[in-house]
């Protein structure tokens, strides 16, 4: 929790009568098709004057990411039979259910004496004639109007779904400019929905596949600026960086953190062999991983960092392993046709996402960890890198478009498969990685 | 006259690669082969870095996902190695380059199993090793532009680029 914010449970004092009710919404996530949730969020109420602005904006900003998820439908505010003009006023559940409206949303919004945007809101179970979770309320300086949106936002997807949310994350990634054959790479951050764009670095050195760090106070990432590849470690509070691996002759590349943000896993080419190497921040010490010929390179740590997964061509194209995390015997997962790269272990830890090249297309695509239940979620000319949202919900990845115009954009899409999405970004972007919940 | 042309070709490919910082990038090889006053025809130094690039040939290329020498290849840097040889040059850097069809970190240790293949090569025909340097751009610096095989044949390449002054 940031300083600038407060959260406040509030319990606002409805009085529910005890009594049997139908069974409570609760929307459950399966791979299976989804029928969205139709809600309702009645424009929040402005409490003074200085708060009409803010509340409309703030609504439109909640009703765009539950809809953005796929997960909800808003019902048009056309359909209303009843208004809400008073956030203590109790609510009319037969004129929300005559409209099908399952989830009701409230909300105030009052500019406070000292300036602070105050915002509350409450949900409501419609059909079960009862409220959903208690009335929460947010206080923040104005410019933060987008960040508490995105927790209002998360709050209901939380209490609808019994998952946690997404929304108040952020997506550091490469923005790209230039034509194809000499592209700038600009190290960029901004919000999950695109908003708030920030360049970290100016794009002279060429920069490749920033990963946030499990407290997103940090970015790992590989930049050209000595000329060879190397990993940079950047600290987001204060712009400074540090240089990971400076060995003559060798390139250091593909880094990522370990859960508990203590160490790094890598790849190093040394005399043209890729090799993959874990590096403990705190002491500075690294180990080598893997000792093989072939190219053993994009490794990603198990949530519970015991194991990596990675990708090799030691049997002749590319393919998915997972070994211990010091190293030791690492067991094939990948066996369909193509070949298989750059795997990222789920939050959740029961899926990897992966980019497959089959028969010239490319595909994102999920397995189980032991390499069942595979499933291609896109295909396209050129689809690779997956991230997953904090909540394992959500891949993001990067997509190009073929020929001499070619450029590269973000797009989302559910891991059932559905609700594929580009994600507006100022240039072209490449190589996402989404931070955790509320960082 | 003609020596005086060729002094200021030299002067320019010297001056070219030491306001790179040691490397020549893109822009000064384009500089350098597009003046057609200069970058053409007998009146290039042979001990030349400009020499190195149009004469000789600066790249060599692979089949999709190989790092192993075709004929023509090995052929092209006997004739590297030779000129090397003769032209010690404090800082040579071999540059591995693959298409646009694979992953960024995969293309990445592809470009540098290319560029060490070139080296390796380089090596055993007596270029001193300390002198070679390698590192990959993956699929991040294409030649060609297109998303055709014609393209994809000239951008699966290794590139030896030639800087600093001559040594000795």
């Amino acid at each position: 929790m940031q300083k600038w914010m407060v959260l406040i449970l509030v319990v606002f004092g409805l009085v529910l009568p005890l009594k049997a009710r139908a069974a409570p919404l609760k929307l459950t996530l399966t791979e299976g098709v989804i029928q969205p949730i139709p809600y309702a969020a009645p424009v929040f109420v402005a409490e003074n004057s200085a708060a009409e602005d803010w509340s409309a904006k703030i609504t439109a900003l909640v009703i765009r990411d539950l809809n953005s998820s796929g997960l909800f439908r808003e019902v048009s505010k056309s359909k209303y039979i009843s208004q809400i003009t008073s956030f203590a006023s109790p609510v009319q559940y037969s004129d929300w259910k005559a409209i099908n409206v399952q989830a009701l949303v409230t909300g105030a919004v009052t500019i406070s004496s000292n300036d602070q945007l105050v915002v509350k809101f409450r949900s409501y179970d419609v059909f079960a004639g009862q409220e959903l979770g208690d009335g929460l309320q947010f206080v923040g300086t104005k410019d933060r109007w987008r960040r508490i949106a995105h927790k209002v936002a998360d709050s209901l997807y939380s209490r609808i779904t019994g998952e946690s949310g997404y929304f108040d994350s952020r997506i550091v990634y490469v923005a790209e400019k230039g034509p194809k054959n000499a592209r700038q790479k600009a190290l960029s951050i901004m919000d999950a929905d695109g908003e708030n764009y920030r360049p970290l670095t100016d794009g002279k050195s060429l920069v490749l596949a920033p990963r946030f760090s499990p407290n997103g106070k940090q970015i790992l990432y590989t930049s050209y600026e000595t000329g060879f590849p190397r990993i940079y470690l950047l600290s987001l509070a204060n712009n400074r960086r540090q240089v990971l691996e400076n060995q003559r002759g060798t390139m250091s590349f593909a880094p990522r953190f370990s859960p508990d943000g203590g160490a790094v896993v890598y790849s190093v080419t040394k005399g043209g062999n890729t090799d993959i190497y874990r590096l403990v921040l705190g002491s500075g010490q690294s180990q080598r991983l893997t000792t093989a010929p072939s190219i053993e390179t994009a490794p990603s740590f198990s949530p519970d960092g015991r194991q990596i997964v990675f990708e090799s061509d030691r049997s002749g194209t590319q393919q998915l392993y997972i070994m211990p995390v010091s190293g030791g015997d690492p067991r094939r997962i990948s066996f369909g046709k193509g070949r298989y790269g750059t795997p990222v272990w789920s939050p959740r830890g029961d899926m990897i996402a992966f980019t497959k090249q089959s028969k010239g297309r490319f595909h994102i695509g999920v397995m189980r960890f032991d390499g069942s239940e595979e499933r291609l979620l896109t295909a396209s000319f050129l689809d690779e890198g997956p991230t997953w949202s904090p909540n394992g919900r959500v891949i993001m990845f990067t997509r190009e478009t073929r020929g001499a115009q070619g450029s590269s954009g973000l797009y989302s899409i559910d891991v059932s498969g559905r609700n594929l999405k580009p994600l507006r970004t100022p240039h072209g972007a490449s190589d996402p990685s989404w931070s955790p919940l509320g960082k | 006259m003609k020596i005086i042309v060729s002094a200021l070709v030299v002067g320019l490919v010297l001056s070219g690669c030491t306001g790179g910082g040691g490397l020549l990038d893109k822009e000064d090889r384009v500089g350098l082969s597009g003046d057609g006053s200069f970058g053409q025809g007998g009146n290039m130094e042979p001990g030349s870095i400009g020499y190195f690039q149009s004469s000789i040939g600066d790249s060599v290329f692979f089949p999709v996902d190989q790092s192993s020498l075709t004929q023509q290849a090995q052929a092209m840097l006997d004739v590297q190695a030779e000129w090397l040889i003769e032209n010690a040059r404090s800082e040579v850097l071999i540059e591995g380059h693959a298409d646009e069809q694979g992953t960024r970190a995969y293309n990445l240790a592809l470009g540098a199993r290319r560029a060490s293949a070139v080296r390796n090569y380089l090596v055993s025909r007596s270029v001193p090793a300390d002198q070679l340097q390698i590192v990959s751009f993956g699929k991040e610096r294409p030649l060609e532009v297109c998303s055709q095989e014609s393209c994809y044949s000239q951008n699966r390449r290794a590139v030896t680029r030639v800087s600093g002054a001559l040594a000795g």
